[in-house]
């Protein structure tokens, strides 16, 4: 177990995803499956903007289910490759989406957050700060228009700062329950994600997601949206 | 007839540049006899319903806090929406099912959808529920969970799978289908109502988070199953199903012999 947590921490610092092959945990197996990522920061360390509690719950019980479910899904989908079972591949596809997608998510989720103290919330500089401002008009109309749209959607779902690589121009945003950006377009790459569901606020702002949305930019990590933004146009 | 030929020849023609499937709505609307505002001095917008139990009365199962929330804000919030929205739409007068179905649109819903199914599901919702309910329905509403699932056993556990496969926010439902004749259950995503299928609901739970979240956390299946176990009101159940069946012959057709 120990190994394992080891093994999966090292892969975790390469990849996004978190993404770690089955076989090094000890399977015969090539499916490779994720493991839940750890935060950089303290469940606490977000608040007052969002609670410990709601972190922690996040964290450990919302994106850790994903986590289980998507691997579930994925061994199965081995399987049924394995056997040649056609319709238990096309079967298997929504759960995947959904898991994979709420994987996929969250773990950029937490890399857009930052304590205040380590400099969450302090705005854009550099060239995604000037790109905003040419495509938005400026930096306050970036975020009013990502709280209307995120005010606005319907059920459960997310809302996105996007960079489009090949028309290099940046744009707002949402998708359904758990679909990840790379729904909407092949080109597009997620520079911020900000999580709409009920339970990524509900324990501290009840019904009032406005509110979480006017809050949450207190703690977001703008420098990593300007890193995602440099890499992805080097 | 003669009434709404005088409606359309009130009307006036409509300005060039409405676009035709405003148009054709808003004849099908006159044709089936909706009111207009402007043949009307009354105004008349929906009123919140008030659940038929104290807000405490379904302790410990659902919280009066959550209640609290879920009735004075999240349902109120819906009414407030949709009234608002009906003061300039050309979807005012209808009755709340009839909007609903007009406004889903055949799946394109149309601004008003959203609210106007929220506001009838969770009136529906709060109905659905009662103090000390749970337990085993009686007499003909059990004789055909029996017929039409197998067992009450069967019904119970596809009715909590069913609300775990939903991916997302939306409600898990008994429906008694039009055409089959038989009950069914379904989950719908977001505000959708089976209402809009032309199925007759029977049954709704709320699987949105806010229905939950701060009683059972994400803890889905707890509240779910406490629903089946100690919320579900039966003797709502027995009435919905008497209702339905003025609509849905549930036995054999039986034609009369001269």
């Amino acid at each position: 177990m120990a190994l394992r947590t080891l093994a999966s921490k090292k892969t975790l610092s390469l990849a996004l995803g978190g993404a770690r092959p089955l076989a090094a945990a000890g399977s015969a197996r090539g499916v490779t499956t994720v493991t839940l990522p750890d935060l950089s920061y303290d469940f606490g360390a977000l608040e007052p903007a969002i609670s410990g509690e709601i972190m922690r719950l996040h964290h450990q019980k919302h994106h850790a289910t994903y986590v289980a479910n998507y691997n579930k899904a994925l061994e199965q989908l081995d399987a049924a490759v394995v056997k040649g079972d056609a319709s238990a591949v096309v079967q298997l596809q929504g759960a995947i989406k959904f898991n994979g997608g709420g994987h996929v998510n969250h773990s950029i989720f937490w890399k857009n957050l930052k304590p205040i103290s380590e400099g969450g919330g302090e705005p854009p500089h550099g060239k995604l700060g000037w790109a905003i401002d040419e495509d938005f008009g400026s930096f306050e109309a970036l975020v009013k228009k990502m709280n209307a749209e995120g005010a606005a959607l319907q059920g459960s779902g997310w809302v996105w700062l996007a960079l489009d690589k090949e028309a290099k121009k940046l744009s707002v945003e949402t998708t359904a329950n758990q679909d990840p950006l790379v729904t909407k377009g092949a080109s597009l790459v997620p520079l911020l994600g900000i999580d709409v569901w009920e339970h990524a606020y509900y324990l501290q702002y009840k019904n009032v997601r406005p509110d979480y949305l006017s809050n949450i930019w207190k703690v977001m990590n703008w420098k990593y949206a300007g890193e995602v933004y440099d890499n992805t146009l080097a | 007839m003669a009434a709404s030929a005088l409606h359309l020849r009130l009307l006036p023609s409509p300005p060039a540049g409405v676009k035709l499937q405003q148009r054709r709505l808003r004849s099908r609307i006159l044709r089936q006899g909706g009111l207009s505002r402007r043949y009307s001095k009354v105004v008349c917008y929906y009123g919140l319903t008030t659940p038929p139990y104290k807000l405490d009365a379904l302790e410990p199962y659902m919280s009066r806090r959550t209640v609290e929330l879920h009735w004075g804000k999240h349902h109120h919030d819906y009414v407030e929406g949709l009234n608002k929205q009906l003061a300039t739409s050309p979807l005012y007068g209808y009755t709340l099912e009839e909007l609903i179905k007009e406004a889903y649109n055949n799946g394109n819903p149309l601004p008003e959808y959203n609210n106007a199914a929220q506001v009838w599901n969770h009136h529906f919702f709060w109905e659905s529920m009662q103090p000390e309910g749970g337990g085993l329905p009686e007499g003909g509403v059990l004789q055909q969970i029996e017929k039409d699932f197998g067992s009450f056993t069967n019904f119970r556990e596809e009715f909590i799978r069913s609300a775990l496969q939903l991916l997302g926010s939306g409600w898990v439902w008994l429906v008694l289908k039009r055409n089959e004749r038989k009950l069914s259950v379904v989950h719908t995503r977001n505000a959708i109502s089976p209402l809009a299928f032309g199925d007759i609901p029977i049954i709704s739970l709320d699987l949105w988070e806010h229905a939950y979240y701060l009683d059972y956390k994400d803890d889905m299946l707890t509240y779910v199953t406490n629903f089946m176990d100690h919320l579900i009101s039966w003797d709502t159940v027995t009435l919905r199903m008497m209702r339905a069946e003025s609509f849905v012959n549930l036995n054999e057709p039986n034609i009369p012999v001269a």
